[in-house]
């Protein structure tokens, strides 16, 4: 039987898709992705209503979702992280049921254990075969890792692959194989190359996101984790990524050897792999052609799926194995619980990712963040929203100085000695407040428009609406 | 004091505010836009109006959009959006 349909409408209608189903989608194309937005508008036009929707995160490019919502084709929501557009939407309450939060391995788990039943997965695909086999090195939208897409694939009733980019079989490597794949329609394009990745990623220049890196590298240095073997993940953004540019020298001074980086993967990190100041790379998520080309290239630069990256139901996972993560906050309240979901005024722009999961694997989880943000203080008495625990949260690095979670005494004990700022977390609160004044409380708000969802499945916030 | 010329001082980049100061209609009129009104819209009132008095500034509109500016930097703006409309009312 061949698998190759001509129209998407066709995929979908041999699929069964029908109304009440549930249907996942995976972000790799991040900003990019045409998929998300062809498969709700398709649906419309069938006819299809009350659809669930289990999107590993939800990006601007993805707000004619809110129509869908508005009209009815939309009805449940899943997802690890939401943009500001949609976010906003969502916070004003244009959906009756709550949205569920979950982290980057929440969702695996929760697929994998049939907690989430898919009806039908979409994987886009920037290349694949006519059998369904799929990567995302080849091709003009080329995203490099597809490890979101891969329990999905094989837990779905259906698995449809969407590619612009036909193979002859078989391809390989197959980060989705044909054993998991139904369908397998060609498109004209499935995003736009602009917004998959980036070009480069750019370490930042501000002199405060400078000097909070150099800290967070400083407090690593005396950590005690530092040594052969050493494995580190950090994100893309801000103060995180220029991280790694104070590490190096660390490590070229104290001859440390890494064994792997993990994450979303910049050419930053790929640079660090070359230079031998790392083994392997682990990667769930590519963020620049840098590191696509990486992938594609480097035996030692290895695609892993969202299960293996963080998911807490399986034996073991790759964070499970990581030495020091960094991350960024835009809340950190006195017992060092860390809000990544909304902003100051209570709208969702964001979600966990893998914040908590790599919070939870990591010997050291170091938050990085400026003291206060256009007037507004980084810590605060209460998280507006609870993304991730502060039982899991070692080390907050600002400008100002460093506050360190009063569980770990040693790890205190050796900062201190290493000649670090350190400060209870409420004088931090206190230094920012000198600054900036007294905020007022805003309100908790209305109904609840979410639930966040730790990674072992528990709720572990909610989220409300704001007018 | 009236306000006679109208001036401007400040940004709209992140942690900054602009002012600006123009003829009043007979009092003081204070509009203010802020990205943390519910958290510092008081306080920014209160700032401003505190400069305005200082300069014995009793008839004049000032519009302040406040990108996160603190306290020093809003007193700051609007001094000096005081000082140049004055100054060029010298003229």
């Amino acid at each position: 039987m061949s698998k190759l349909v001509s129209t998407l409408r066709e995929a979908m209608e041999k699929a069964g898709l029908k109304s009440g189903m549930t249907i996942s989608f995976h972000h790799h194309l991040r900003n990019g992705d045409y998929v998300l937005n062809m498969v709700l508008e398709e649906a419309e036009k069938m006819g299809v209503r009350d659809l669930g929707v289990e999107a590993s995160s939800i990006f601007d490019v993805h707000a004619p979702i809110i129509d869908h919502i508005r009209n009815g084709v939309v009805t449940r929501l899943g997802t690890n992280y939401m943009g500001a557009k949609v976010g906003k939407a969502i916070t004003q309450g244009v959906m009756d049921t709550p949205v569920i939060f979950r982290t980057h391995g929440g969702r695996p788990n929760a697929i994998e254990t049939g907690k989430i039943k898919i009806d039908i997965a979409f994987v886009a695909a920037p290349c694949a075969d006519a059998a369904g086999n799929a990567n995302g090195i080849y091709g003009k939208s080329a995203c490099g890792s597809m490890g979101y897409a891969v329990s999905d694939a094989k837990c779905a009733q259906k698995t449809i692959v969407i590619t612009d980019t036909l193979m002859p079989y078989p391809l390989s490597p197959a980060s989705i194989e044909e054993t998991n794949v139904d369908f397998v329609v060609k498109v004209d394009e499935i995003g736009d190359a602009k917004g998959i990745v980036s070009g480069t990623t750019q370490i930042t220049r501000d002199p405060v996101g400078l000097k909070i890196a150099q800290t967070a590298a400083d407090v690593i240095r005396h950590s005690g984790y530092l040594e052969n073997g050493f494995s580190f993940q950090t994100g893309a953004g801000g103060a995180s990524l220029a991280v790694t540019k104070f590490l190096k020298p660390i490590m070229r001074e104290k001859g440390v050897k890494g064994s792997f980086g993990l994450g979303g993967i910049t050419s930053y990190m790929v640079d660090m792999l070359k230079e031998g100041y790392f083994e392997k790379l682990m990667d769930v998520q590519c963020f620049d052609l840098g590191a696509v080309a990486s992938l594609r290239e480097n035996p030692n630069h290895i695609e892993v799926s969202a299960s293996r990256y963080a998911s807490p139901g399986v034996k073991s996972a790759c964070v499970d194995h990581l030495d020091t993560v960094i991350l960024g906050a835009t809340q950190v309240d006195l017992d060092f619980n860390v809000n990544v979901h909304t902003d100051s005024n209570g709208f969702i722009m964001g979600g966990s990712g893998g914040h908590s999961d790599t919070a939870a694997g990591a010997k050291l989880a170091i938050i990085v963040a400026p003291l206060y943000r256009a007037r507004l203080p980084i810590v605060v008495d209460r998280v507006h929203t609870k993304s991730t625990p502060g039982s899991t949260v070692d080390v907050l690095v600002t400008q100002r100085g460093i506050a360190v979670n009063p569980e770990r005494e040693e790890l205190k004990r050796r900062l201190v000695k290493g000649g670090l700022p350190v400060f209870d977390i409420s004088e931090l609160k206190n230094l920012a407040e000198r600054v900036t004044g007294t905020p007022e409380e805003i309100s908790k708000g209305g109904r609840v428009v979410a639930k966040v969802e730790y990674r072992d499945g528990t709720i572990i916030d909610e989220i409300r609406s704001v007018e | 004091m009236k306000i006679s010329k109208s001036a401007a001082a400040g940004s709209m980049e992140s942690n900054d505010a602009m002012i600006l100061i123009e003829p009043g209609e007979g009092d003081v009129e204070i509009a203010i836009e802020s990205v943390v009104m519910r958290q510092f819209g008081k306080q920014i009132e209160s700032a401003v109006k505190s400069v305005l008095d200082e300069y014995e500034i009793d008839d004049a509109r000032v519009w302040v959009r406040d990108k996160g500016a603190v306290e020093c930097t809003l007193r700051a703006r609007t001094e000096t959006a005081i000082l140049r409309a004055l100054k060029e009312e010298a003229k």
